[in-house]
């Protein structure tokens, strides 16, 4: 008896503990699919990918200390973003026309003064890029009342410009499909650490009936 | 009286011997060549695919206003071909047809090998192979999301089912012979690789009430999903309102053509198999005659579909549907609608006559004839119409380059490559249920008629 049962078990391909094999491979898959998932949910979004990107500049300038402590308005420098597609970056004169006066000795202003004498300009690392496919007007953003803040984060607090946003297309439509909640009058456009007051929506919904503000969601809006 | 179905009256013994033995066989010095030969042609398929994505679908013939061009053109035709495997298998199935079970395994094979081929052209189509999952419903970071009111969306849905049923369809009625090959296989590897595709197979009556429950479900599943697909690939043209496309005849329309191209290509490759492996005794003339009654059928419905086209053109009244018409039939690409008339519509007149639809030589070049006409029938579709729309300021006519040439002509080796291995390394025929079909497995007293 014992003799037959060992050789119907010899004649057998597989081993008994293969046949917790289908088990085994569905759990198995299903965790896989759901570590891949997560996975690449996490590591692959520009969340992770992005936020955070902190590039050395050329010179050591503090957002913190012109815009924070001293109370410069941002479109001192950046004085196209009302006007222009492109936010700009300052030119050197923009820098002496102050640096001129104040520290002009500085070690650390070395190399602004180098680029005025030179009239090389200085070359500044941009943070926040968006990929070429992507039209972006930054004056239709700041003329319709949505704050610097919203997608640059408290620059007056910052010492080195990082990004603080993912910039994702989820992000852009996010707030494309929902603007009321950062919609603020002109003159605030500028403030950084700006705290919407109670009735936000309702001011906002007069906002957009006076400014004719329609987000764009079709592709066509951003991908011309 | 009718023929058997297998002729000579063979023992159970002797079909499974037949069957496998071309699995088992060493490998021919002819079947190297050809393999060579064929997978070489696969391989320029890939070659092609690869310049493509490298230097963008630009190398193609595409260009505005014919946006789809060859890659739409090929896609139609492969997923035509692929719905002669389901209707054999599972519609077939379904009204007690036991001429199927000959051909069914292969017929499914074909339809899974034209199913992949017609999937590849969608995806390399869109030029971006790297964002081709956009066209799947996946959440995303950039809150993309596709568009459910789309045909092309459903498009996704109906070839991906159709695949994924096919299948298993295929895989289930596959399970018995692997069995049978795993008993009979002498080396280690074989036990195993056959062994694991068995999934344990031991031919108990308990498991083949199962299978037989499970297969019976399975043909019910892929009965609709016969006449879905190819209606929602022509929902892809008539929900436009491009002069041509806009007509409500497309889904039965197309449904007959891809049944009547999907046979021609059961024919073709059958006609072949079953001379090189001497299985002429298993499928028999019997079937060869049924499948080309079942080709004249669909030829006519086509042929009826082109007459009703251009009637229903004239008696809407309708300038623009009349001009698409007129320019298919006369226009720029006259040559290629003469070409799929005489291929589609005349050719299968020839299986009027017993001595015709019985001949081999006709039936074989017939079917190849039919195969060209059903290509032509979507060039005519896609491009005239295409091509020439409302405002003749926006005509364009389309011309394939080089590239478009070596993915149609690859896209055909990598189609025969597939067959060539399915032939070698799984059973041609459907052992378990071609004894099915022979008398002895239906015993009665003698003298009785079965």
């Amino acid at each position: 008896m014992d003799r037959e049962l060992g050789e119907q078990q010899q004649q057998q391909i597989f081993p008994k503990w293969t046949n917790y094999l289908p088990l085994i491979s569905v759990v198995g898959l299903a965790v896989a699919a759901i570590v891949a998932v997560a996975f690449v949910w996490y590591y692959f979004s520009p969340e992770y990918t992005d936020v955070g990107y902190r590039p050395k500049q050329p010179v050591a300038f503090s957002h913190k200390l012109h815009a924070g402590d001293l109370g410069l308005d941002c479109r001192y420098c950046h004085s196209n973003v009302e006007v222009s597609v492109h936010a700009n970056v300052p030119p050197t004169q923009t820098c002496m026309s102050c640096h001129t006066m104040i520290l002009p000795e500085s070690e650390k202003l070395l190399p602004v003064r180098e680029s005025y004498s030179s009239d090389k300009p200085i070359e500044w690392v941009r943070v926040h890029k968006l990929p070429d496919f992507v039209y972006f007007n930054h004056s239709a953003h700041v003329l319709a009342g949505v704050g610097c803040e919203s997608c640059h984060g408290n620059i007056a607090q910052s010492e080195v410009v990082m990004q603080r946003e993912s910039l994702s297309m989820g992000w852009c439509l996010d707030c494309h499909r929902h603007p009321a909640a950062s919609l603020r009058p002109p003159e605030l456009v500028t403030q950084m650490g700006w705290q919407p007051p109670a009735n936000q929506l309702e001011l906002a919904e007069i906002m957009i009936v006076q400014k004719h503000i329609a987000p764009p969601e079709d592709c066509s809006g951003c991908h011309r | 009286m009718e023929a058997p179905l297998i002729a000579g009256s063979p023992s159970f013994g002797s079909i499974t011997e037949k069957v496998s033995s071309i699995v088992e066989a060493k490998f021919s010095l002819v079947w190297l060549l050809w393999f060579g030969f064929i997978s070489s042609i696969a391989l320029v398929f890939f070659g092609a695919i690869g310049y493509v994505f490298w230097e963008g679908i630009g190398v193609w013939g595409n260009n505005v206003p014919n946006g789809w061009g060859w890659p739409i053109v090929n896609f139609v035709f492969w997923v035509g071909i692929g719905h002669a495997g389901t209707l054999i298998s599972a519609i077939l199935f379904l009204f007690r047809q036991r001429w199927r079970t000959s051909i069914n395994r292969s017929a499914e094979a074909m339809t899974i090998f034209a199913v992949i081929c017609a999937g590849i052209f969608p995806g390399i189509h869109v030029g971006r192979i790297w964002v081709s999952y956009w066209m799947f419903p996946l959440p995303n970071q950039m809150d993309m999301w596709p568009n459910f009111r789309s045909p092309l969306m459903w498009d996704i849905f109906a070839v991906g089912s159709y695949f994924t049923v096919s299948l298993l369809f295929w895989y289930v009625g596959l399970i018995p012979d692997f069995g049978t090959l795993r008993d009979r296989a002498k080396s280690k590897i074989r036990q195993f690789i056959y062994g694991i595709l068995a999934v344990g197979w031991n031919g108990g009556n308990r498991q083949w009430r199962h299978y037989e429950k499970a297969y019976l479900l399975l043909a019910g599943l892929a009965t609709p999903l016969v006449l879905s697909v190819h209606t929602v690939v022509s929902f892809d043209f008539a929900t436009s309102v491009i002069p041509g496309w806009h007509t409500t005849i497309f889904p039965p329309y197309f449904v007959a053509g891809a049944i009547f191209s999907g046979f021609a290509m059961v024919m073709t490759l059958l006609v072949i198999v079953r001379k090189l492996y001497s299985l002429e005794h298993i499928i028999t003339m019997r079937h060869l005659e049924n499948m080309n009654k079942i080709m004249l059928v669909t030829g006519m419905m086509v042929g009826y579909a082109y007459g009703c086209e251009f009637f229903i053109a004239w008696y809407s009244g309708n300038d623009y549907e009349m001009a698409a018409f007129k320019n298919r039939a006369f226009g720029h690409y006259a040559w290629g609608y003469w070409i799929m008339v005489s291929c589609n519509v005349l050719v299968p007149q020839l299986f009027w006559f017993k001595r015709l639809r019985t001949s081999v030589p006709v039936m074989f070049v017939a079917s190849i004839l039919i195969n060209v006409g059903m290509w032509f029938e979507r060039f005519v579709i896609i491009i005239s119409s295409l091509s020439q729309d409302f405002l003749p300021g926006s005509w364009g006519f389309f011309k394939p380059t080089l590239w478009d040439i070596l993915i149609l002509v690859g896209s055909f080796g990598l189609f025969f490559t597939l067959f060539t291995l399915f032939a070698r390394f799984l059973p041609l025929i459907s052992m378990a249920e071609v004894k099915g079909v022979l008398p002895q497995a239906d015993p009665h007293h003698q003298g009785e008629s079965t």
